[in-house]
């Protein structure tokens, strides 16, 4: 892993020295590996993609092969500090499932994904195309992705789920976007908690 | 530099003579034993490559490599063990054990009892998954091996790869459990029940006594066999090898062998009976039966593995019903809440319980790694 994402340090600001941590989708291990550098975690990844598995193996990461969409049975209520899911809300079918689930097995949930209200997306629907750009990079008929939404829709889904918003962090780029971030931020972080939970 | 993949060659069982008494778990002594092993690799310098490999209900010390002037005498899992190979013998020194109870050489029961110069037969102790790892610690010392790089096992072996980092937590850095459970359920101890009965049903068991009668329950062994063999299986593996083949093309209406399944089902269950011995079979059944490391904890895996200071790769196969994807991720949890280190794979392989011993791509490259990563 030689490049180095700037998520990954707004994740890793989000964590504490030594605290269990399970990435949700994790791909090659990238960033459990960086946070097992920078933070000492106690780290998990899940996948259900045999090569990411097999990636995730030879960067000699904890990893867990099961279909996230079946939700985290298995896993209990609170054991991470926490649940991450970095770029892959947006590929998931049972959203408020696995909101619900990450929030059930951390204390706190970090959810990262791309907003399809950024103005480029915008601008390529309105010359009449799905957008494709560094955060969406696929064609409409090879994407991964099954749920298209923005930083307002997100917001949204938060309050009705009964979901606290500790913290959001927007981006074009690497650049933070603190104005009109659903025009402006091509992706955003968020830190969330269960509205019953203690503050944290 | 990625070697090809070879054999390590031709091999030859040792045999290792034990005089201290061996305390057993059900409360017995074994006041002297032989383990037959083999051993395949360099034990490097520092004596910190050692791999052990744990058999199965069916399997031996014979893990890898070939024997002189025998065709057809590759190791169960040769296509694991050797140079190139996921579990490299360029790097790892790896050692086969036959159990305790086993009938390929080890003490048990078609060997002598050495107080009565007669075969044990029935008179052979239980033995336990517990108790092999003992007899195994015991070879590891033997040999001056104060800690393994690995302890690997599938199914019943997988057990054992699993009891050895509850037994012995300082001597075992990683332990892969394949194919595996924390313990049977009922359906399983109920297929094994079964196979047990065919074997005691038989009238040439004689109590466990038919080497005296100069006979074998090959009738009992064989059925048992067949079980196991249906149970080893999938459903859709089976329908593509076999199918509903008709050896006459139509249905002649006899008991004889018609459907090709039953054909092969009698092969293999004759074929085993040849080779394995009944008194084997029983123990070794009752030994996964018995198998509950939770069993002391009120069923609590978590608190059971609390002990465990190993890192473990957990794999599965989503067609084997027999050791399920489900119980090994019963494995896989506990180990994640006890702070374990730990990997799982779940492969997708057509071949039921048996996909352990096959070498798909993606269940091999896991291995390889898993295990390349693995310090020595």
């Amino acid at each position: 892993m030689s490049f180095h994402r700037f998520d990954y340090d707004v994740i890793a600001n989000w964590i504490e020295p030594g605290e269990r941590v399970l990435d949700l989708g994790c791909g090659d291990g990238g960033l459990l590996r960086y946070l097992g550098d920078v933070r000492q975690v106690r780290g998990y990844g899940v996948e259900n993609d045999p090569a990411h598995l097999l990636a995730c193996a030879k960067n000699g990461v904890n990893v867990i092969q099961i279909d996230m969409e079946q939700g985290l049975a298995g896993f209990d209520d609170g054991f991470f500090d926490h649940v991450i899911m970095s770029l892959s809300l947006q590929a998931m079918r049972n959203t408020q499932g696995i909101l619900r689930e990450m929030l059930r097995v951390g204390h706190e949930a970090v959810v990262s994904f791309p907003n399809f209200a950024y103005w480029r997306h915008r601008q390529a629907i309105l010359n009449g195309h799905m957008p494709v750009s560094k955060n969406l990079p696929y064609q409409w008929y090879d994407t991964p992705n099954v749920r298209f939404f923005t930083l307002d829709d997100f917001d949204g889904l938060c309050e009705q789920e009964g979901i606290v918003i500790r913290e959001r962090l927007a981006f074009d780029e690497d650049k933070v976007i603190l104005d009109e971030p659903n025009f402006l931020a091509s992706v955003a972080l968020y830190r969330l908690a269960r509205k019953d939970a203690a503050a944290g | 530099m990625q070697q090809a993949p070879q054999s390590v060659g031709t091999v030859v069982p040792q045999r290792a003579h034990f005089t201290e008494p061996l305390p057993l778990k059900s409360g017995g002594v074994l006041p002297e034993y032989d383990l037959v092993y083999e051993t395949y690799g360099q034990l490097n310098a520092a004596r910190s490559n050692a791999v052990l490999v744990c058999h199965a209900l069916s399997g031996s010390h014979h893990v890898a490599g070939t024997y002189a002037d025998t065709p057809g005498s590759e190791g169960w899992w040769d296509n694991l063990v050797g140079p190139g190979k996921p579990l490299d013998t360029g790097k790892f020194f790896v050692i086969g054990v036959n159990n305790l109870g086993g009938c390929y050489g080890s003490s048990g029961p078609n060997a002598i009892n050495p107080a009565t110069g007669k075969p044990w037969g029935a008179d052979f102790p239980f033995v336990t998954v517990e108790d092999w790892v003992d007899a195994q610690a015991r070879l590891a010392d033997r040999l001056g091996i104060a800690r393994f790089a690995a302890v690997v096992g599938g199914s019943l072996g997988g057990m054992q790869a699993l009891s050895w980092t509850l037994q012995y937590p300082d001597r075992v850095g990683h332990a892969l459990v394949i194919a595996s459970a924390p313990k049977l359920t009922a359906q399983n101890i109920a297929f094994n029940e079964v196979a047990r009965q065919a074997i005691l049903k038989d009238p040439e068991f004689h109590g466990g006594h038919y080497y005296e009668h100069g006979v074998v329950p090959t009738r009992g062994l064989a059925l048992a066999r067949m079980i196991g063999h249906i149970t080893y299986l999938s459903d859709d593996a089976m329908g593509q090898k076999f199918g509903r083949t008709l050896r006459h093309d139509k249905p002649v209406f006899s008991y004889d062998v018609e459907f090709e399944i039953e054909s092969y089902l009698r092969y293999q269950g004759d074929k085993f009976a040849g080779y394995f011995d009944a008194n084997t079979y029983l123990l070794t059944t009752k030994a996964l039966d018995y198998y509950d490391p939770a069993f002391d904890y009120a069923g609590d895996l978590v608190a059971a593995l609390g002990r465990a200071k190993a890192d473990y790769l957990v794999v599965s196969f989503s067609t084997d019903w027999r050791f399920a994807p489900s119980r090994s991720r019963e494995i896989v949890y506990a180990l994640m809440h006890s702070d374990r280190r730990v990997s799982y794979a779940e492969i997708d392989c057509a071949a039921g319980h048996d996909s352990f011993l096959l070498d798909e791509p993606q269940y091999h490259a896991v291995l390889k790694a898993y295990i390349d990563n693995i310090r020595v």
